[in-house]
C-alpha cells in the first residue's frame, strides 16, 4: 500500500474535504489518479450544491414573496411546494429551444454557460465551514470580484446576440449599472481587507472577532446596495425591468438556456449572500461549536437572502440615470468616507505588529457607527435638496449619461 | 429624515409577512359563494317549460336552440309543446342571465356551479338530456321566491320542480303572462 | 473620435407586459430618450356600437359591461341614464341610491387597479398590486352578492337596478368599509410618500391644463392638471346631488399628481358610499317596465357619467324600433390617449411606461 500524502503547500492543501477523499482513494489508486478523482469529486459536490442551492433559493424566494404579498406562493408540488423548482426545470427542459432569426448563434448559446461558469467559479473560494472552501486562495476577495465581473460580458453578449431591441436596451443598461457599481463595492471591500489584513476569505472570517457589519456599517450598507445592483434586484433592476423592457437581456432565451440563466441569477443571490455572510457577518464563526460552522453559515446566508427578498418586495424601481446618480453621488462618497475612516483608525489603533485586538475593533465599531449615521443623514439631506430642486426645474436629473445613447444599431430584422 | 418613508414601507411589508394569506388553495378550499351567483350549468325544469322560447328570443347572443312539436299534456300549465331540442351553447354564453329573466314560467334558472371545463368545444353544448339529468341546484338570481325561502345552492338540498315556486313580483307576473311588447311610458304600466 | 449613433424604432406592444392589454405604440428612441411616438389602436375592436344596433335596450346592458371591464357598474349606469332620457322615465329613489353606491364601489375598485398597476409599472414586484387586488376582491365579492357576477355585472337596467340588494349585503358592506379603512391607510403608508416613488414620478411628464383641455381630456387626468371638472358636481345624476364630497385637484399634472388624485378619490368615494348607506330608504328598486322597450321615433339622448377614467357618454338615437338606430360611445380612455405625445416625447423609456400607466387606459374601452 502506497498511501498518498498531500503536500501541505498544494493549493488544495487547506481543503479538509479534498484531503480526506484524496487519502481515502489513494489507498487503491496511483496518486495522480487519486488527485484527479478527488478533484472531480469535490467539483461535483460544489456544482451540485450551488445549483441545488439556486433551486432552493428560487423556491424560497417565491414562497417568501408570496407571504410578503399576503398570498401563498407555490404550494402544489411536494411538501410546501418544495419540489416546484424540479417541476419548473422539467417544464423548461421540454420546451423548444429557440434561437431567434438573425441571432448570432454561437454568442447566443455561450451566454448561459458563461453566466453559470462565473457563478460556480466564484462560489469556489467561499468558505462554507472552517477550512471547507474548494480553494482558500490568498487573493480570494480579488478573485471573486474579478470573476463576478465576467457576468457583465455575458450579459452584454446576450443583449447583442439576441437581435432584439429590448435585449439591447437591457444589455446597455446592465453594462452601465454593473460597471459603475463595481467601484463603490470594491472600495467598501477594501475597508474590510484593511481591517482583516488579508485578502483570503478564510482569514477575513477569522479576523472577525467583532462582525464587520458592526465595525464598518457604512461598508456593509454600500456593499449590500451595490450587490443588489449587481444582482439586478429592485430597486436597481433596470437591466431586466419586466414592466419596461420585458425581460431585458434574456428576453429571447427559452428552454434550457433560460433555465441556466435563471439558475445563474438565483445562484448569484446565493453566492452574494454567502459573500455578505463571509465578509460582514463573520461567516462560519458562531457562538458555539466550530463543527457547526456550516449551520451558522447557512443561517447567515439566509439572512442575506431574506434581506434581498424583503427589499425586492417593497420598493419600486429607480430610473437608470437615478441609479447612476445613487452610485456616483451617494454610495461612492460613502465608501470613500468609510475607507478613510478605517485607514486612519487602523493606523492609530494597531499595535507594533500591525495587529488589531478585539478591544480595538469595538472602539472602531463605536466610531464608525457614529460616522455612518452622520454621513448617511448628511447625504440623505443633500439628496433631498437635490430632488427638491430637480422637481421644480424638471427634468434636471436627465443630464446624467444615459447608458446606451452611443450604441450603434445595425439594420437588422428587429 | 430622508429614507424614513422607505423604512415605513419595509414595516408594512413585514407586517403583511406575519399575516395569514388572503388567498385560498382552490381545489381544497373554496371562497364563499353567494346564492345569486350566476353559475355555468343551467337548471331547467322540463315539467315547467312550455317551449315558448322566450328565453331563446331574449338571449343577446341567440345561443339557445329550441325545437318543439305540438301537443303533450303538461302537468302544471295545461297543454304544451313537446320539446325535442333544448341546446344551450355554453361556450358562447356570457352568463348574463337575461334568459332567466325572460322565462315566464320559472322553468329556467341559472346554475350555481362553475366547473364546466371540457376538452372539446362540442362538449360544451348542453343538450336537453344533460339538462334533464343535471343536479338541480338553481341560483337565486332573479328568483326572489328562492331568496325568501333562504335557499342556498350547494349547501341546501337540490330543488324539485314543485319546490322552486313562482316568482312573486306582481308587475313582472302580469308582464310575463301577457308578454306585451308594446308600452311606451312608465305611467301606463305602474 | 465620434461614434455614429442613430435612432432606433421599437414597437412597444401589442404584446408587452405593461401596455394595459393590446395597446401598441411605435416609439423612436434616441438612446433611452423618446423622440417620436405613434400610437396604433384597434387590436381589441369588437364592434360594440354596431352590435348595439342589433339588440334591444335591455340586452345592450350586457355589452356595456365589456367596454371598460374594470368599471362595468359605471358603464351600466351611463347607458341606463341614456335610455331613461330617451324614454323620459325616472328610476325610483332607492334605485338611484343603489346605483350611486355601486358606482362608487366600482370607482374604488377601478382606482385600486389603476394605482396598483401604476406602482407595478414603476417596478415594485407585485406587492402593492397584490394589496390593492386584495381590497378589490372584497368589492367584487359584494358585487357577486348583489348581482351574481364579479366583473361583467349587468346589474343596472333602464328604470333602476335589476333587483334590490339581498339582506346580507348591508352587513357585509359595513364590514368591508371598516376593513378597507385600515387597508387604505396601509397602502398610503407604503406608497404615498415613498421616496423612490417620488423621485420617479414628481415632475415627470407634466400635462399643462391648457393642453389637457385642448385634447378634451377628462377624469382624474384632467383634474390632476388642476382643472376642476367633475360631472358628478357639474351635472349631478342619480343621487349625487344628495351626497357631499370633495373633488381632489392636482397642481402640476405630473405622474405623481395623477396617482395622488386617484388615491384621494378613493377616500372621497368611501365618503359617498357611507352617505348612501345612511340616506337610502326602503322602496321599489325598479320601474315596472316591459321586457322589451321602445322609444319614440327620432328621439335622441346623451347620457353621461363621470366614470373612473373620465367622461363616459352614450349617445342613443331611436327610430321607434326595439333597438337603437345608432349608439355612439364616448369612451374616456380613447380620448385620454390623445395626450400620448405630450406625455412621452422627451422623456425616457422607463418614464414612458409609467406615464401610460398614469393615464389609466383600458383597451376594452379604447377600441370598443
Ligand atoms: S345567460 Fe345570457 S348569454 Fe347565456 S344563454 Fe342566457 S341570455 Fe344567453
Ligand atoms: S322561456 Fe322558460 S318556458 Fe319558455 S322555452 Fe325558455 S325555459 Fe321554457
Amino acid at each position: 500500500m502506497n498511501a498518498c500524502v498531500l503536500n501541505p503547500h498544494s493549493i488544495l492543501g487547506g481543503n479538509h474535504l479534498f484531503r480526506f477523499i484524496y487519502e481515502g482513494v489513494g489507498q487503491m489508486l496511483p496518486c495522480w489518479m487519486a488527485y484527479v478523482v478527488a478533484g472531480a469529486a469535490i467539483m461535483l459536490i460544489l456544482i451540485n450544491a450551488v445549483l441545488l442551492g439556486a433551486a432552493i433559493v428560487s423556491w424560497g424566494e417565491r414562497r417568501l414573496l408570496g407571504r410578503f404579498q399576503n398570498r401563498v406562493g407555490p404550494n402544489r408540488w411536494g411538501p410546501f411546494g418544495a419540489l416546484q423548482p424540479i417541476a419548473d426545470l422539467t417544464k423548461l427542459l421540454t420546451k423548444e429551444d429557440i434561437v431567434p432569426y438573425g441571432a448570432d448563434r454561437i454568442a447566443f448559446t455561450i451566454v448561459p454557460v458563461l453566466m453559470v461558469a462565473s457563478l460556480l467559479v466564484g462560489a469556489a473560494v467561499i468558505p462554507f465551514a472552517k477550512d471547507v472552501a474548494l480553494v482558500d486562495l490568498n487573493v480570494g476577495v480579488l478573485f471573486i470580484l474579478a470573476v463576478s465581473s465576467l457576468t457583465t460580458i455575458a450579459i452584454f453578449t446576450a443583449g447583442w446576440a439576441s437581435n432584439n431591441r429590448y435585449a439591447l436596451f437591457g444589455a446597455g443598461r446592465a453594462v452601465a449599472v454593473l460597471l459603475s457599481y463595481e467601484v463603490p463595492v470594491v472600495l467598501s471591500v477594501l475597508g474590510v481587507v484593511l481591517v482583516a489584513g488579508s485578502m483570503s476569505l478564510g482569514d477575513i472570517v477569522v479576523a472577525q472577532a467583532v462582525p464587520f457589519f458592526l465595525v464598518q456599517p457604512l461598508a456593509f450598507f454600500v456593499f449590500v446596495a451595490g450587490m443588489s445592483a449587481e444582482l439586478n434586484r429592485t430597486p436597481f433592476d433596470v437591466a431586466e425591468a419586466e414592466s419596461e423592457i420585458i425581460a431585458g437581456y434574456h428576453t429571447e432565451y427559452s428552454g434550457i438556456k433560460f433555465a441556466l440563466i435563471q439558475a445563474a441569477e438565483f445562484g448569484g443571490a446565493l453566492v452574494v449572500s454567502g459573500l455578505i455572510a463571509t465578509l460582514f457577518l463573520a461567516g462560519w464563526a458562531g457562538p458555539v461549536a466550530d463543527w457547526l460552522g456550516w449551520l451558522w453559515f447557512l443561517i447567515k446566508t439566509f439572512i442575506g437572502i431574506f434581506l434581498f427578498v424583503w427589499i425586492r418586495s417593497t420598493y419600486p424601481r429607480l430610473r437608470l440615470d437615478q441609479i447612476m446618480a445613487v452610485c456616483w453621488k451617494f454610495l461612492m462618497p460613502l465608501s470613500i468616507i468609510n475607507l478613510i475612516a478605517v485607514t486612519l483608525e487602523v493606523f492609530f489603533l494597531r499595535d507594533a505588529h500591525g495587529v488589531l485586538t478585539t478591544a480595538d475593533l469595538w472602539i472602531m465599531a463605536g466610531i464608525n457607527i457614529v460616522i455612518a449615521a452622520v454621513s448617511i443623514a448628511v447625504f440623505g439631506q443633500l439628496i433631498r435638496q437635490q430632488v427638491r430642486n430637480s422637481s421644480q426645474t424638471a427634468p434636471a436629473s436627465r443630464l446624467v449619461v444615459s447608458g446606451v445613447s452611443t450604441i450603434e444599431v445595425s439594420q437588422g430584422q428587429g | 429624515m430622508y429614507g424614513l418613508e422607505m423604512a415605513k414601507g419595509l414595516l408594512v411589508t413585514l407586517t403583511n409577512l406575519m399575516r395569514k394569506p388572503f388567498t385560498v388553495a382552490y381545489p381544497e378550499q373554496r371562497v364563499r359563494q353567494h346564492p345569486r351567483f350566476r353559475g355555468e350549468e343551467f337548471t331547467w325544469y322540463e315539467e315547467r317549460c312550455t317551449g315558448c322560447a322566450s328565453c331563446a328570443k331574449y338571449c343577446p347572443l341567440g345561443i339557445i336552440k329550441i325545437v318543439t312539436s305540438p301537443s303533450e299534456t303538461a302537468p302544471l300549465q295545461g297543454d304544451k309543446y313537446l320539446l325535442e331540442t333544448f341546446d344551450i351553447e355554453l361556450q358562447r354564453c356570457m352568463f348574463c342571465g337575461l334568459c332567466v329573466e325572460a322565462c315566464p314560467y320559472d322553468a329556467l334558472f341559472m346554475g350555481s356551479g362553475f366547473e364546466e371545463g371540457q376538452y372539446r368545444r362540442t362538449d360544451l353544448v348542453i343538450s336537453i338530456d344533460r339538462l334533464r339529468q343535471a343536479d338541480k341546484n338553481p341560483s337565486t338570481w332573479f328568483r326572489p321566491q328562492l331568496e325568501s325561502m333562504d335557499y342556498r345552492p350547494g349547501t341546501s338540498r337540490p330543488l324539485g320542480w314543485r319546490d322552486v315556486g313562482r316568482e312573486g313580483w306582481r308587475w313582472h307576473q302580469r308582464e310575463k303572462a301577457g308578454m306585451r311588447l308594446q308600452g311606451r311610458n312608465a305611467e301606463d304600466d305602474a | 473620435m465620434t461614434i455614429r449613433t442613430e435612432p432606433m424604432t421599437v414597437n412597444v406592444g401589442p404584446q408587452h407586459p405593461s401596455t394595459h392589454g393590446v395597446f401598441r405604440v411605435r416609439i423612436t428612441f434616441d438612446g433611452e430618450d423618446i423622440v417620436e411616438v405613434e400610437p396604433v389602436l384597434g387590436y381589441l375592436h369588437r364592434g360594440t356600437e354596431k352590435l348595439a344596433e342589433e339588440r334591444n335596450y335591455v340586452q345592450i346592458v350586457t355589452l356595456t359591461d365589456r367596454l371598460d371591464y374594470t368599471s362595468s357598474m359605471i358603464n351600466n349606469q351611463a347607458y341606463c341614464l341614456a335610455v331613461e332620457q330617451l324614454l323620459g322615465i325616472e328610476p325610483p329613489p332607492r334605485a338611484k341610491y343603489l346605483r350611486t353606491l355601486t358606482a362608487e364601489l366600482q370607482r374604488i375598485a377601478s382606482h385600486l387597479i389603476a394605482v396598483g398597476f401604476f406602482v407595478q409599472e414603476l417596478g415594485a414586484f407585485g406587492t402593492p398590486l397584490m394589496y390593492t387586488f386584495r381590497s378589490r376582491e372584497r368589492i367584487l365579492d359584494l358585487f357577486e352578492m348583489l348581482c351574481g357576477a364579479r366583473i361583467t355585472v349587468s346589474y343596472m337596467r333602464p328604470g333602476g337596478v335589476f333587483a334590490d340588494a339581498p339582506d346580507d349585503f348591508w352587513p357585509a358592506l359595513d364590514q368591508f368599509l371598516n376593513d378597507f379603512e385600515g387597508e387604505l391607510a396601509e397602502l398610503e403608508d407604503l406608497l404615498l410618500n415613498n421616496e423612490i416613488l417620488m423621485v420617479r414620478t414628481r415632475g415627470v411628464s407634466p400635462l399643462p391644463p391648457d393642453v389637457a383641455i385642448n385634447c378634451s381630456v377628462s377624469g382624474p387626468v384632467l383634474r390632476a392638471s388642476g382643472v376642476n371638472w367633475d360631472w358628478r358636481k357639474m351635472a349631478p345624476y342619480d343621487a349625487y346631488d344628495q351626497v357631499d364630497f370633495d373633488v381632489p385637484i392636482g397642481s402640476s399634472g405630473d405622474n405623481y399628481d395623477r396617482f395622488w388624485v386617484r388615491v384621494q378619490e378613493v377616500r372621497q368615494s368611501l365618503r359617498i358610499v357611507r352617505q348612501c348607506i345612511e340616506q337610502i330608504e326602503p322602496g321599489p328598486a325598479r320601474l315596472e317596465l316591459p321586457l322589451v322597450l321602445r322609444a319614440a321615433p327620432g328621439a335622441e339622448a346623451y347620457g353621461r357619467v363621470e366614470a373612473s377614467k373620465g367622461e363616459l357618454g352614450f349617445f342613443l338615437v331611436s327610430d321607434g324600433g326595439i333597438s337603437p338606430y345608432r349608439c355612439k360611445i364616448r369612451s374616456p380612455s380613447l380620448i385620454n390617449l390623445t395626450i400620448t405625445e405630450h406625455l412621452l416625447i422627451g422623456w425616457k423609456l422607463a418614464d414612458m411606461i409609467v406615464s401610460l400607466g398614469s393615464v389609466d387606459i383600458n383597451m376594452g374601452e379604447v377600441d370598443r
